[in-house]
């Protein structure tokens, strides 16, 4: 049964069937594009609940050969970590399509367009996370940039194009340094026993340490521009506060992804070794940008500029988390990168809203929202709260676990971080102060709060982050066994903890 | 002294013979048909002459002959693959070149001069362009294939002077395609004349002219000297051919002054022929040389990329900027060439078929874009080009992603196995500025689809034509080959693989 391929060319077939749907009935078209997406979600959600979580390795793996004489082939599978991602992706499109219904209206291309890019980025992204073969992953990776270059340039606010163009140079330029490294290792597999791409093959080479130091940087810079980490991040506000919410949500939620995403399944497995030279530098930049996103976060005055630092400043736990090489850190770097994408989601869409209301992105002019569209306003505390990873939603389990996985191998590191917490509390709860609790700014006394279909879209999210926060425990048996197998991959085994005072 | 005919294997030759044959019925046609009879003539006699050459490649196919002129024509994988190519992009030039309006009605008129208003209104065309091309087709084809210094230096003249003078045909800015051709024309006797100079102290080196005995003589040492002036001299004529910096200033004149189809056909065929030609040389008969010559083409290969990606953003001309996107390719090629290895070669094999059906596609398409006074190709221009028509905005967006090599195109394919080849050769340095130089590229080829799709037309003098079927053929074919080879290259890269063997 091909359910990857299945699930991944379901948006496809859709994106042509809205293709061919009478470009006028805007409604229509979107409809439809809501009805595929959910069909997929029901397809990635059943998927999950078929998944072994007893075993570690790829399931529903598929294998055609593509290009022979190159090696190539098409072969996807997925464990708990890629799983939990494309779980992810499949869930948000349709939240994103109800809650940003009208907000493909004013674009410079058609509904229509926006629709059929939405659905194509849906396949790409199912691709990246299912893929096994590095060509492949390589090509939905590249082939990601133009639905995505189209959706910011095409639907966004005023600085669009060349926010857009920005973000594209960005990935154009990682991408291309990770392609010299895939070159690199593709003819390396070549003088051992076969060209391929396959990462289980290429996971047993043994390459001499000064190749696998430049061939991991090759990867390990493009997937730093897409996480993005300190110093490769600039691109990552401006994208953010051009685009629309929608795409905003999918930008930071799900495309960052495939970044830290990418640090696990090729850094790490394929070059443990260099990973292990580069940890501490890593581990560095990863507390840097944690502190860094933070601190530009509390002096943001644009709602779309905030979210955009605190994410910097969570993508910094996450590769924290991974990098520690310990299971506890990337069990919770993986579990992160779920919630990260829930949370940015709510505070994304909910934010989203207030600025269409208000007709402003800037926070001070949403003083007293708390009483005049409480729905709102509590969406978006929630959505705050768990973004400063507040005990009981979902965002504390996984800084929880990456903080103590952190911990075991690289204290110092793991308490600068703590720092983050409290710098989060402030960037979250300034704003919030501000924008919902404050006395009320003139012009917003008579804003709607939620509608029907916002309440619809929010409320899956909202209890999605309240329920991983109570018991994410489905969430970690998924992730667990995979996490486990990278670590003991990379060769890492668990530090001891040490019980009791005598050493 | 006995006097010996020379044994000609007509067989293998048939493909030159066929089109040197046509170019010759096609001056006469030229010199003695009416004028009313002689377009829709010459254009049957040139189709029908690379259909039934492309048959005859086709029929060859398997054929390795060393002997098919005396020891100075070879016919071996490689030769048939480019000869195939060739023909290909031939035909489709052909198809472009049909529609007349690019091409001055009387060339040997004096620029606004009353003749040529005369030659206009009665549409007494002359056609002249037909033959030159078909020489310049043939030339193309003996350049890989020659075997000897002498051949090689023969073709090289063949396929360049028709070029020269299709250079200056243009109907419009007649001056100032004229002052290409001169510049080309100056430029390349010059480089001539020190492929000439090369071949010459080659000779002196090897006392032979033929790959082979140049490549024994190098086993066996010699003249150092002589060695290393002759082939810095010939690689200087042949760096010349391909565009590679510092000798590509006349690329970008050239291209833009031509008439549009005219430089469509030099860009992806001369290429073609030209490196084909190097490759011979370089992996046959100076291969024993590598490490004579190694260090200067890698400095050469990643200034040309450089210098194509770097210069290549200044350009506001549609034209220049695919002039110096072109020098930016040669770079990417000649890694091929330093590459040394079968894996290289194979790969410059597709790269050349790739680029050169994209390249095709992409002129073709220029010819479209028009004002009242003929071809618009100032890039301020195109903006907003996708909201008067979309589609010639997606596929010229899809040609330039395959310049820039994104998946699923061509492009990517081709610069995916040149830089692999490259690698493999230990070559690691080129890779990684071929790498960066791509992302360099990038930044100029997304503007232009920037300027297309996402800003506002700002003048509404600038026209799509509707293309004629020729165009219209020649265009889906360039955009269908270069996405069918990106998605599914399997069939060429098989073919390529079976055919990449020098016969020496």
């Amino acid at each position: 049964m091909n359910l990857l391929t299945s699930m991944g060319a379901l948006p496809l077939l859709g994106s042509l069937l809205i293709a061919f749907l009478p470009a006028a009935n805007s409604k229509l078209i979107k409809q439809v594009a809501l009805a595929i997406s959910l069909l997929v979600a029901g397809v990635g959600i059943s998927a999950a609940l078929a998944f072994d979580t007893a075993k570690s390795g790829f399931q529903y793996v598929e294998r055609y050969s593509w290009i022979p004489s190159l090696g190539i082939n098409y072969q996807l599978g997925v464990d708990g970590i890629s799983l939990i991602l494309i779980l992810l992706s499949v869930i948000l499109v349709p939240i994103v399509i109800v809650a940003g219904w009208n907000e493909s209206e004013n674009g410079r291309f058609s509904v229509k367009t926006f629709y059929i890019l939405m659905l194509i980025l849906e396949t790409m992204m199912i691709g990246v996370f299912a893929a096994t073969d590095v060509f492949l992953f390589y090509i939905f990776f590249e082939a990601m940039l133009v639905p995505v270059y189209f959706l910011i340039g095409g639907y966004g606010t005023e600085a669009r194009q060349a926010a857009a163009v920005k973000f594209l140079l960005y990935s154009l330029f990682g991408g291309l340094l990770m392609l010299a490294s895939i070159i690199g290792i593709f003819v390396i597999s070549g003088n051992q026993g076969g060209r391929s791409f396959d990462i289980g093959v290429l996971s047993t080479l043994t390459i001499d340490s000064t190749t696998q130091n430049f061939l991991f940087l090759g990867f390990f810079i493009a997937f730093a521009i897409k996480a993005p980490l300190w110093p490769m991040h600039t691109w990552l506000p401006d994208a953010a506060k051009s685009a629309t919410p929608g795409t905003s949500v999918l930008l930071l939620g799900v495309l960052d992804k495939v970044g830290t995403f990418g640090m696990i399944r090729y850094c790490v497995e394929l070059f443990p070794e260099a990973s292990k030279t580069f940890t501490p530098i890593i581990i560095t930049l990863s507390v840097i940008s944690i502190l860094y996103g933070a601190f530009l976060a509390i002096g943001q005055k644009d709602i779309k500029g905030l979210i955009a630092f605190t994410s910097i400043s969570h993508f910094g736990f996450i590769t924290m988390g991974i990098f520690a090489m310990t299971s506890q850190g990337n069990s919770g770097a993986t579990l992160y990168m779920l919630n990260h994408g829930f949370s940015t989601a709510a505070l994304f869409l909910t934010a989203g809203w207030m600025m269409s209301r208000r007709g402003s992105s800037t926070i001070a002019e949403f003083g007293g929202l708390q009483r005049v569209t409480p729905l709102l306003a509590w969406s978006f505390f929630i959505a705050g709260m768990s973004s400063l990873a507040l005990p009981g939603l979902s965002s504390f389990v996984s800084e929880f676990l990456v903080l103590v996985g952190t911990y075991t191998r690289y204290p110092v590191a793991a308490i600068i971080a703590t720092f983050g917490i409290v710098l989060a509390a402030l960037y979250i709860l300034i704003p919030v102060q501000k924008a919902l609790h404050g006395p009320t700014t003139p012009g917003n006394e008579n804003l709607p709060d939620l509608n029907k279909r916002e309440i619809v879209a929010i409320a899956p999210v909202i209890a999605v982050i309240i329920a991983l926060g109570f018991y994410p425990k489905p969430a970690l048996d998924i992730i667990n066994p995979a996490a486990q197998a990278t670590i003991e991959k990379a060769g890492f085994t668990d530090p001891a903890p040490l019980v009791g005072g005598d050493k | 002294m006995e006097f010996n005919a020379p044994a000609l294997e007509y067989g293998a030759l048939a493909p030159m013979l066929v089109i040197f044959t046509a170019a010759i019925i096609a001056v006469i046609v030229e010199a003695f048909v009416s004028a009313k009879l002689r377009a829709p003539l010459q254009l049957a006699i040139s189709l029908g002459a690379v259909v039934l050459s492309f048959a005859q490649v086709l029929r060859l196919r398997g054929t390795q002959s060393a002997t098919a002129a005396v020891n100075s024509v070879i016919v071996d994988g490689p030769v048939l693959f480019m000869q195939g190519t060739t023909l290909l992009l031939a035909f489709f030039a052909f198809l472009l070149i049909a529609d007349f309006d690019a091409f001055a009605a009387q060339a040997s008129a004096i620029p606004g001069s009353t003749e040529e208003r005369a030659a206009l209104q009665t549409g007494k065309v002359q056609t002249e362009v037909y033959p030159l091309t078909l020489f310049a087709v043939g030339g193309m084809m003996l350049f890989p294939a020659a075997n000897d210094l002498i051949t090689l230096f023969v073709a090289l003249e063949v396929l360049s002077l028709p070029l020269y003078l299709m250079a200056g045909l243009s109907r419009r800015r007649r001056l100032l395609s004229q002052e290409a051709a001169l510049k080309y024309f100056l430029l390349g006797a010059y480089s001539s004349a020190f492929f000439l100079f090369g071949a010459a102290f080659l000779y002196g080196f090897a006392g032979d002219v033929s790959l082979n005995g140049i490549r024994t003589a190098i086993s066996s040492g010699g003249n150092d000297a002589f060695l290393l002036v002759g082939m810095i001299s010939l690689s200087v004529g042949l760096l010349f051919k391909v565009g590679a910096a510092p000798f590509h200033a006349w690329t970008p004149d050239v291209y833009q002054g031509a008439p549009t189809p005219v430089t469509a056909f030099m860009a992806a065929a001369t290429k073609v022929a030209a490196f084909g030609a190097a490759l011979r040389i370089f992996y046959v008969a100076l291969g024993g040389a590598v490490w004579s010559w190694k260090p200067v083409i890698t400095a050469i290969a990643i200034l040309t990329m450089l210098v194509g990606s770097i210069i290549a953003i200044a350009q506001r001309d549609v034209k220049r900027m695919l002039a110096y996107s072109s020098i930016a390719h040669a770079g990417f090629l000649l890694t091929g060439i330093l590459a040394l290895n079968q894996e290289g070669l194979k790969a410059s094999l597709f790269y050349l078929a790739s680029y050169g059906f994209t390249t095709l596609g992409a002129f073709a398409l220029i010819t479209l874009v028009r004002d009242s006074s003929g071809e618009v190709t100032d890039l301020n221009r195109w903006v907003g080009l996708a909201k008067r028509s979309p589609a010639v905005a997606l596929i010229f967006a899809t040609f330039l992603l395959s310049f820039a090599g994104i998946p699923l195109t061509a492009g990517f394919i081709g610069k995916f196995t040149i830089f692999t080849a490259a690698y493999d050769s230990g070559n690691i340095a080129v890779v990684v500025a071929g790498v960066l130089s791509s992302a360099i590229a990038a930044f100029f080829y997304i503007r232009v689809i920037v300027m297309m799709f996402f800003s506002d037309p700002e003048e509404d003098t600038v026209t799509v034509t509707i293309p004629s079927l020729n165009t219209n053929l020649t265009i889906w074919v360039a955009a269908i080959v270069t996405i069918a080879l990106g998605v599914f290259p399997t069939p060429i890269l098989d073919a390529v693989a079976s055919l990449a063997t020098f016969v020496r």
